[in-house]
């Protein structure tokens, strides 16, 4: 079993629903970063998503957008952010994810990047912009680090394209829960329904809901069966920090929350 | 499952809720495109509303001074002034008959945007182009047509608040509009099969000028040249040349003022291969694989990247690619205006600029064809400022 996948899963067996924040590398700045990540591994993430910054992120809404923007402009960059995980590397309990676009990741050179990442501690990935179709070369370098590619679908993937992912993917897959990009939407449409049943029924992997989360009360809407086992939240994070709240505050109510 | 590929470049590089919709559009353009009720509808907006086919002029003054035919595709004769056109009509009745009742659209200059807006209105279906905030402001007159032309613009205030940042921003609408909204993109360029689907409404501009400089001339050109941006216009009237051996194909990016450290959209010269806007080609971006802003005098050519074809073409060496620095389409275009009588858009004036300033490299009686495939008058203001008049 891939370690993300375990993680989520030892979180199902205590009985609660595994956390997975996002944070933007070098958010709110540089300095206080690797403390944030500190606080969010010691105040019970299951698994941390470090977002790479991008000039270009088409799959994200305003505030992961307005984060990578003052991330570039502070200097934040993926040679700088593998720097700083091998300087900490072995200090977080959490599974480490890099989500980012594919164009950094591709100047980094493939190969070096999933080398480098399992040196320093990186357990998978996550490309927003490298469907299925594209996906191949980039899975398989991951695999050979023994780092997994995460799966993204949403409310418009069909069965058919869902079973090209669960035949390929390791960890958890993460269904995205709005027709839209990321950020928070103050309730989720009724079509996630639709989503997380039939991502049950193609995936065995754990799943993964994100994309428009801001509370735990949003879960506990969802019916018994189709409830993911885990929850990844981003804008609502990042909005968080940027009122001056600390991360295990935020935290602290959705592990309360459950 | 890759598809889409001309050589190394190409692709479909979007988030996983973008496929359905682009492989709907796939469906539809094997399915809708070659109906002879597609066809025939198409050929009669084109003719009849767009003013095709368009005239080939012989540029008698400039070709006595050269010492060579110089021809000129005149795509500024279209209705709304570009190629545009050509491209916006065929995806806007393609969408309809697709049975979408929206179009998104980015524009950077807004030519694209104006000839969106146009073709929505004529087919009666909603609008709303996004464009970039500072394009928004230097092209004033352009946001002040659309909206004439019942079409909604949303400036666009992210990243460089360019060109690029509405395509993002039509990117992310289109995801949640998916439904009932077509993406009418506006260049050769973005996933699969938006390349495809735009050189096969554009190629008419260059069946067009190869039937009529054969008609003409009795023999095809020596040499074909088109200013590149996304590469629309130089895909269309390239790509009917492509299989004629005899025929050298020059493409012309947009060098910015040409000092050291300039800002400009000379891509396939000056950039890189990577992944922007669902494709791998070649793109203005820093060793962080971070894009680069672009910049040029042409607010059409303005732009961090190329259409794969493009990238290919260039690869493959069956198109060279030049540039052309702002002075000189400058002065392409006051010589245009002054020795032929026809007032060249800035992208266009980039092409004949490099035909002008290299006169040597052309062959001595050779026939050279270039696109105008734009008219100046929406440049007037930068033209004026830029000249000091």
């Amino acid at each position: 079993m891939h370690i993300l996948e375990k993680k989520i899963r030892d979180a199902a067996a205590e009985g609660r629903t595994a956390l997975i924040p996002f944070v933007t590398a070098g958010y709110p700045s540089p300095e206080t970063f690797w403390n944030v990540m500190g606080e969010l591994d010691e105040s019970g993430a299951d698994i941390i998503e470090i977002g790479v910054p991008f000039s270009d992120p088409v799959a994200d809404g305003p505030v992961v957008e307005e984060a990578s923007v003052r991330a570039l402009s502070n200097g934040v960059t993926l040679h700088g952010i593998m720097e700083g995980l091998r300087r900490h590397r072995g200090r977080f309990r959490a599974g480490l994810v890099l989500m980012g676009y594919m164009n950094p990741f591709l100047q980094y050179g493939l190969e070096r990047l999933a080398r480098e990442a399992r040196e320093v501690g990186v357990h998978g990935f996550i490309v927003p912009d490298l469907p299925f179709d594209e996906a191949g070369e980039m899975r398989a370098v991951l695999a050979e680090q023994g780092l997994a590619l995460i799966a993204l679908v949403g409310p418009n993937t069909g069965e058919d394209r869902m079973k090209l992912y669960a035949e390929v993917s390791q960890g958890y897959v993460y269904a995205v829960s709005v027709m839209g990009t990321t950020g928070e939407r103050n309730s989720l449409p009724p079509e996630v329904t639709d989503v997380l049943s039939r991502v049950r029924r193609v995936f065995s992997l754990p799943v993964a809901l994100g994309f428009g989360l801001r509370s735990p009360e949003q879960l506990s809407a969802l019916p018994k069966e189709v409830r993911p086992d885990a929850a990844v939240f981003g804008s609502s994070l990042l909005r968080h920090l940027a009122e001056g709240s600390s991360p295990a505050d935020f935290m602290r109510v959705w592990r309360e929350g459950q | 499952m890759k598809k889409g590929y001309f050589g190394d470049f190409g692709g479909r590089f979007v988030p996983e809720l973008l496929m359905p919709p682009l492989m709907e559009l796939e469906e539809a353009m094997k399915d809708i495109l070659p109906s002879e009720a597609f066809q025939k509808e198409l050929d009669d907006l084109l003719q009849n509303y767009a003013g095709r086919k368009t005239p080939l002029t012989f540029c008698p003054g400039l070709s006595e001074r050269l010492g060579f035919e110089l021809w000129l595709k005149r795509e500024d004769l279209l209705h709304t002034g570009a190629h545009k056109i050509n491209n916006t009509l065929g995806q806007a009745l393609l969408a309809r008959y697709m049975g979408k009742t929206s179009l998104i659209a980015e524009t950077g200059a807004g030519q694209h945007g104006v000839a969106t807006a146009a073709a929505a209105a004529r087919l009666g279906m909603k609008c709303t182009v996004y464009m970039g905030a500072e394009d928004a402001e230097r092209q004033s007159a352009n946001v002040r047509r659309m909206r004439l032309l019942g079409a909604e613009v949303v400036a666009v205030e992210s990243g460089s608040r360019t060109l690029k940042d509405a395509i993002n921003a039509a990117l992310r609408a289109w995801i949640s509009l998916q439904k009932t909204t077509h993406y009418c993109f506006g260049t050769a360029a973005g996933p699969y099969p938006f390349p495809d689907l735009v050189r096969e409404f554009q190629s008419v501009i260059g069946r067009e000028a190869r039937a009529q400089m054969l008609e003409r001339t009795g023999a095809l050109p020596d040499y074909v040249v088109a200013a590149v941006g996304g590469g629309s216009n130089a895909i269309g009237m390239f790509s009917p040349f492509v299989p004629d051996a005899s025929v050298r194909l020059i493409g012309v990016e947009a060098g910015g003022t040409g000092e050291p450290g300039c800002m400009h959209s000379a891509a396939i010269n000056l950039g890189r291969p990577g992944v922007l806007h669902g494709e791998y080609t070649m793109l203005l971006q820093n060793d962080d694989g971070q894009i680069l802003p672009s910049g040029s005098i042409s607010a059409g050519l303005d732009y961090p990247g190329v259409g794969p074809e493009h990238a290919h073409l260039a690869a493959s060496g069956r198109v060279r690619y030049a540039v052309a620095y702002d002075h000189e389409a400058l002065d392409a275009f006051q010589t245009l205006c002054r020795v032929e009588g026809i007032l060249p858009a800035l992208e266009s004036s980039h092409a004949l600029a490099y035909v002008l300033e290299h006169a040597g490299e052309f062959e001595s009686g050779s026939r050279v064809l270039v696109n105008l495939s734009g008219r100046g008058d929406k440049d007037m203001d930068i033209v004026e400022k830029a000249l000091g008049l």
